[in-house]
């Protein structure tokens, strides 16, 4: 990486939006290469999760941080057609939901936010998802990992029925399945038969590390 | 008849009535109690008992009375949070075109609890017009968004402008759309008279029955009143950073809104718990620097304000707040019940038991999930290792779930008179 390209990296991981702005704008403005400042932004990111599972981030940080990154690739993305893409080394796929009854994405989104910034392709079904929405689109993508997401105490339920019609297609073996959101704990693991339950997205992130081999 | 003039039922509920509040006010006191008290709290727990759906219980006010009584009297709690007023909404939420919730019949399914919609409500350049008139933002610019029958407020003059040479503003009413507003909004305030009717009748009929009210009023932490209600969750974390000055200001015009509006809902009632349930401030949803700065100091003054006023408040500390406790420890002694959701509530009692009642916390996995011998197993560790010395109440971590098992339930309020005395 180019060492100028460090004053980007140090911005976005000390959280400071305007130098990090007016930098990628100048950056472009001189003919940077737009590829290496998402180099830079996802090296910024890897500093930015380190710090959120040292406990020296919290959740604000991460919505800062990604929100920088949207206005980022919102000035950079559209000066890479033609030039090398962007890289696509994902490190695996995950499928990941708000079980069916349960409107609740805030969770569910952090974790979509620190999965692919860890570099894994998460394929997100939304909000009150059915049994078998899941079902097909397990079916059909075949994901290492399935996490299942739910705040209200219905998703205890509805988290069983989803786990349970994989069983019973056939499917469930092929993958790990974590739970998490709300009141989810050890309990309504062995309740619903999912693998793990995690208790922040780091935890996601570390149980996807340990599930799918890099 | 007794020695009181009542008939000898009255008089034993009478007798019953005393000593419940007793108990509570010890707990609360850091007193001792004769035994740990339990208060019933649950949002839709009623309509899984009861066999009922979950919309019913959302508009049927006379069923929803009569199974809790049902409940009550086969649970005998101390106290009993009356479900009316958390979730009686369906009949005028509807009246009003309420906006920031999906409930049942209404964008969720029938047997489902209502879910809050999270959005940006109000619009980050819009602080400054908040911090110059807070009551006239929310009535005229908030209140719009959240609710259709409120829309053609956002067209009323500025009230300062209505003198004599200024009436022509007076004919912003004179429109088909703001009289219409006014007479919906009337239809959907006598509903509100309805609902909160039957929860007063409610009330009187506990008490007559022997049980005193285990909270009335509910209101938000400052910050959590901008979070959940105006900016959204990921709007104010951004305001941390981008606009904490404006927050800062915001929420300092908030705290006697909060205190006042409070204190006028709990108004003459004999019941002084106000519910204060907090949403954004937990381990992880900010550092322990920010909850030093934007969280505590707001919500510890809207706590004193409260008890100044001689209520006692009740805060539920959702979530894990372990890293929170040394902070929230400062506040007057023994006047206040913090609720903790999944904090281990035996290190809380280390940390905040010589300075605030605890109450809590059986899962709800458990409730939900395990059997009674779980539930009376865990209630007894609760009361054995935090409640023996009072300043304890035993509950579910959010009260009882909505699809608690009903012996699991039975056995968490078999416990206090099992292991609680």
């Amino acid at each position: 990486m180019l060492a100028v390209l460090e004053e980007l990296v140090h911005a976005i991981a000390d959280m400071e939006e305007e130098t990090a702005l007016n930098f990628v704008h100048r950056f472009v403005a001189d003919s940077g290469d737009p590829q290496q400042v998402l180099d830079a932004c996802r090296e910024a990111m890897d500093i930015v999760g380190r710090r959120f599972e040292e406990g020296e981030y919290f959740l604000p940080e991460l919505m800062l941080a990604g929100d920088l990154l949207e206005q980022i690739s919102a000035i950079v993305k559209p000066l890479l057609i033609g030039s090398s893409q962007e890289s696509n080394k994902t490190v695996g796929t995950v499928l990941i939901g708000t079980v069916h009854g349960d409107l609740h994405d805030i969770g569910k989104n952090i974790v979509v936010f620190m999965l692919e910034v860890n570099g894994y392709e998460v394929v997100d079904l939304g909000i009150d998802v059915s049994v078998e929405d899941f079902v097909d689109k397990v079916r059909e993508i075949k994901p290492p990992v399935l996490a299942l997401s739910g705040f209200l105490t219905l998703a205890f339920d509805s988290m069983k029925e989803t786990i349970d019609a994989l069983s019973e297609a056939g499917l469930r073996d092929s993958m790990k399945i974590m739970i998490g959101g709300g009141q989810v704990d050890e309990a309504v693991r062995t309740y619903t038969n999912a693998d793990a339950f995690g208790l922040n997205a780091m935890d996601a992130v570390s149980l996807c590390r340990k599930w799918i081999a890099a | 008849m007794s020695e009181t003039g009542l008939p000898e039922a009255a008089a034993e509920n009478l007798q019953n009535f005393k000593e419940r509040q007793q108990r509570i006010d010890d707990a609360i006191a850091l007193r001792r109690p004769d035994r740990v008290p339990i208060i019933y709290y649950t949002m839709f727990w009623h309509a899984t008992y009861a066999g009922i759906t979950f919309k019913e219980a959302m508009y049927n006010y006379a069923k929803v009375s009569e199974i809790t009584r049902k409940i009550v009297l086969e649970l005998q709690p101390d106290a009993v949070a009356a479900p009316h007023r958390a979730t009686l909404l369906g009949p005028t939420m509807e009246l009003m075109g309420y906006q920031q919730l999906r409930w049942p019949g209404h964008g969720v399914g029938d047997n489902y609890s209502y879910q809050y919609i999270d959005r940006e409500y109000m619009k980050p350049e819009e602080y400054d017009d908040y911090i110059e008139d807070p009551g006239w933002f929310y009535f005229t610019r908030y209140l719009p968004r959240i609710a259709e029958a409120f829309a053609p407020m956002s067209q009323l003059p500025q009230p300062a402008s209505m003198q004599h040479t200024r009436l022509v503003y007076l004919t912003r009413f004179f429109t088909e759309e703001m009289a219409a507003a006014f007479s919906q909004l009337a239809k959907a305030g006598r509903e509100a008279q309805i609902a909160f009717d039957s929860a007063a009748t409610f009330q009187t009929e506990m008490a007559e029955l022997g049980f005193p009210m285990g909270q009335m009023a509910t209101g938000p932490a400052p910050y959590d009143y901008f979070a959940d209600n105006m900016r959204g969750s990921k709007g104010i974390m951004l305001d941390l950073f981008r606009r904490k000055d404006k927050l800062l200001a915001a929420m300092e015009r908030a705290i006697p809104i909060i205190i006042k509006g409070l204190i006028e809902m709990a108004g003459q009632n004999p019941c002084k718990i106000v519910f204060l349930p907090m949403h954004w401030g937990l381990d992880g949803f900010m550092s322990p620097d920010q909850f030093k700065v934007f969280f505590w100091p707001q919500l510890r003054r809207v706590l004193i304000g409260l008890i100044d006023a001689g209520l006692v408040p009740l805060v539920l500390w959702e979530g894990d707040c372990t890293s929170r406790l040394e902070i929230i420890a400062d506040i007057p002694v023994g006047k206040a019940i913090y609720w903790f959701e999944r904090t281990d509530l035996f290190h809380a009692k280390k940390v905040l038991g010589d300075v605030v009642c605890l109450r809590g916390n059986v899962p709800a996995s458990m409730l939900n999930t395990g059997t009674p011998e779980d539930v009376r197993d865990y209630c007894r560790k609760l009361i054995e290792g935090v409640g023996k010395d009072g300043g304890f109440i035993l509950d579910g971590g959010i009260g009882i779930p909505d699809e608690a098992r009903l012996e699991n339930v039975k056995a968490m309020f078999q416990a206090v008179h099992e292991f609680g005395a």
